[in-house]
């Protein structure tokens, strides 16, 4: 290989591993992504023009590869600059899978060109394991995007788990007697795709939209994978470097996000949380009616309460993302800081559909960082609190999470908001959060509902507040 | 055993480490754009399908191979432009 182009290999190397690292501090990490993505300019600029095949030729096609590049840069670019804060999660989920898909075609398009005979035991194995991840990714990714658009529901079945274990034995035999050369004409291949990506969509859709991110963060270390499976395929080791990278890292972030819901991987992916939906629900529906009736309240009163208290701790959730409410927000906690009260901000880590989520909308809003105060910090701290304002947040703070064994959430840890002197929930109507559980925080002597869109609520509390 | 693949073995090894590292410290605020970058990175899949692009003859694997170009790229640009947008987002205001 071209020595210049090795060279390029590893400065792109180097500055994914850079860029990754920065992505962990919030000073740094808006520079650590334009280095890993300069890196990965230079990677792709210095393949086409300097990398030689084995027979020695440059590539050709370079007119269509450029036009490729093009047409993929424009449909990129508008799609990630035109998608809302709040869609971001089903946007990385959409890209991911792209990335999943660009895998499978080129395991295929290998496949097409080189056939089963001029492959090395190495080589078949890295090109049929590129096209069965990547192509589990794809499909996952895809139904992953729509539940998280809304555009599809939970979908489950008697005997689910069985049908997904058998076809991905299928996909091992399969795959097995491809590589090993028993069954490796063009049929097969394509069979193989199907199976995969049948897999990756009957994977997806019995898991509810609540887990969704931990499954994005496993699809997309999946992707980095099949990545890493191109590296060994064509003994590229900038795609080894960024696809291992991503597949270990992405794993990781993955057990993180379990950890933060206090549950297993295996749990999240196999026992369909907030599934059997219909049974959950009604039990907890009649729960909740014998735990006495919920109050409501006006916002004239919540803004009394918050402008004398002391502190109040705002939890935002989904529902703030949904109502586009961040800004009303800020609005709100300028007003009440005025008057003097401590306004803070209690995230939940699986608040929202991913980690992170809340923070990065309410950094839109101009929310200043040092406000955002995590769970652990933020929860002994309610005791003292005087009002708490759950904006469209419902499942983390369910006390049945602590005192409920039989509650789908029992365990993950929650924001003890109930601790506080008054809690006042801004919520639509009575129906139940994402897990499909009753909650019965509403159902306490010290909690208060404000039924309405968050935004229009939130609105009605700014000018209630300005008004005192 | 190929020695290329011993190279391989070896990278992949000390890769797996330094990911895990690497992810080991990172406050859950910036889990989401931590994906979302990890996501853009592994786009490096587009350098496989500029390689095959740039060997196809006939018609069919340049439009399989165009096809994945383009996905490639839409993993690349929209990842990185993605995670810009949301880390603009934790930028100090002067």
């Amino acid at each position: 290989m071209d020595a210049l182009l090795s060279i390029l290999y590893l400065v792109a190397s180097v500055s994914f591993i850079t860029g990754l690292k920065m992505l962990g501090s919030p000073k740094t990490a808006r520079v650590g992504n334009l280095i890993a993505a300069s890196g990965m300019g230079l990677a792709i600029a210095g393949t086409m023009f300097l990398y030689k095949g084995h027979d020695g030729q440059p590539l050709h096609n370079l007119e269509w590869i450029l036009g490729a590049l093009a047409v993929g840069t424009g449909i990129g670019w508008v799609m990630a600059m035109r998608v809302q804060m709040t869609a971001m999660p089903q946007m990385v989920s959409f890209f991911n899978g792209m990335g999943g898909a660009c895998a499978a075609v080129i395991s295929v398009m290998e496949y097409k060109a080189v056939g089963a005979a001029g492959m090395t035991f190495g080589s078949g194995l890295a090109t049929v394991a590129g096209l069965v991840i990547g192509s589990v990714s794809f499909s996952g990714s895809i139904i992953a995007y729509l539940k998280l658009e809304g555009r599809m529901n939970d979908i489950r079945f008697a005997g689910q788990q069985f049908v997904n274990n058998g076809l991905l034995l299928v996909a091992l035999a399969l795959g097995g007697a491809i590589v090993a050369g028993v069954m490796s004409d063009m049929t097969m291949v394509m069979v193989l795709l199907a199976v995969a990506l049948v897999f990756g969509i009957l994977f997806v859709l019995p898991i509810g939209g609540a887990d969704m991110p931990v499954v994005i963060s496993l699809l997309n270390s999946f992707t980095g994978v099949a990545a890493a499976c191109g590296g060994f395929l064509y003994d590229n080791m900038v795609m080894l470097i960024g696809g291992i990278l991503v597949g270990s890292a992405g794993t990781l972030l993955t057990f993180v996000m379990t950890k933060a819901m206090n549950r297993s991987l295996a749990n999240v992916l196999f026992t369909n949380f907030g599934g059997d939906g219909a049974g959950g629900g009604s039990g907890g529906g009649s729960g909740g009616a014998g735990g006495g009736s919920v109050r409501e309240v006006s916002a004239a009163d919540v803004a009394v309460m918050m402008a004398y208290g002391r502190q109040v701790v705002i939890v935002p959730g989904y529902g703030l993302a949904v109502a586009q409410a961040q800004h009303v927000c800020k609005q709100l906690q300028q007003e009440l800081e005025e008057k003097g009260v401590t306004v803070k901000y209690a995230i939940h880590p699986v608040a929202g559909r991913m980690p992170g989520h809340m923070n990065v909308l309410l950094a839109e809003a101009d929310v200043e960082y040092d406000k955002l105060v995590e769970m652990e910090e933020i929860n002994p701290e309610f005791a003292t609190t005087d009002v708490v304002i759950v904006v469209g947040a419902n499942d983390v703070v369910n006390p049945a999470a602590k005192t409920d064994p039989t509650s789908p959430i029992y365990g993950m840890p929650i924001l003890d908001v109930e601790d506080a002197k008054n809690v006042i929930v801004l919520k639509r109507s009575m129906k139940a959060g994402y897990a499909g559980i009753d909650n019965e925080l509403f159902y306490r002597p010290n909690c208060s509902m404000l039924f309405g869109d968050a935004k229009a609520s939130l609105t009605n509390l700014v000018n209630e507040v300005k008004a005192l | 055993m190929d020695p290329a693949l011993l190279n391989a073995l070896y990278l992949v090894i000390l890769m797996i480490f330094l990911g895990v590292e690497l992810i080991g410290h990172v406050p859950s605020v910036l889990h989401t754009p931590l994906m979302s970058g990890a996501n853009a990175i592994h786009g490096v899949v587009i350098i496989g399908s500029i390689i095959v692009m740039g060997q196809a003859t006939d018609t069919v694997s340049m439009v399989l191979g165009f096809v994945a170009v383009v996905l490639g790229t839409l993993n690349v640009v929209g990842g990185f432009v993605v995670t810009n947008r949301m880390l603009e987002m934790f930028k100090k205001k002067p």
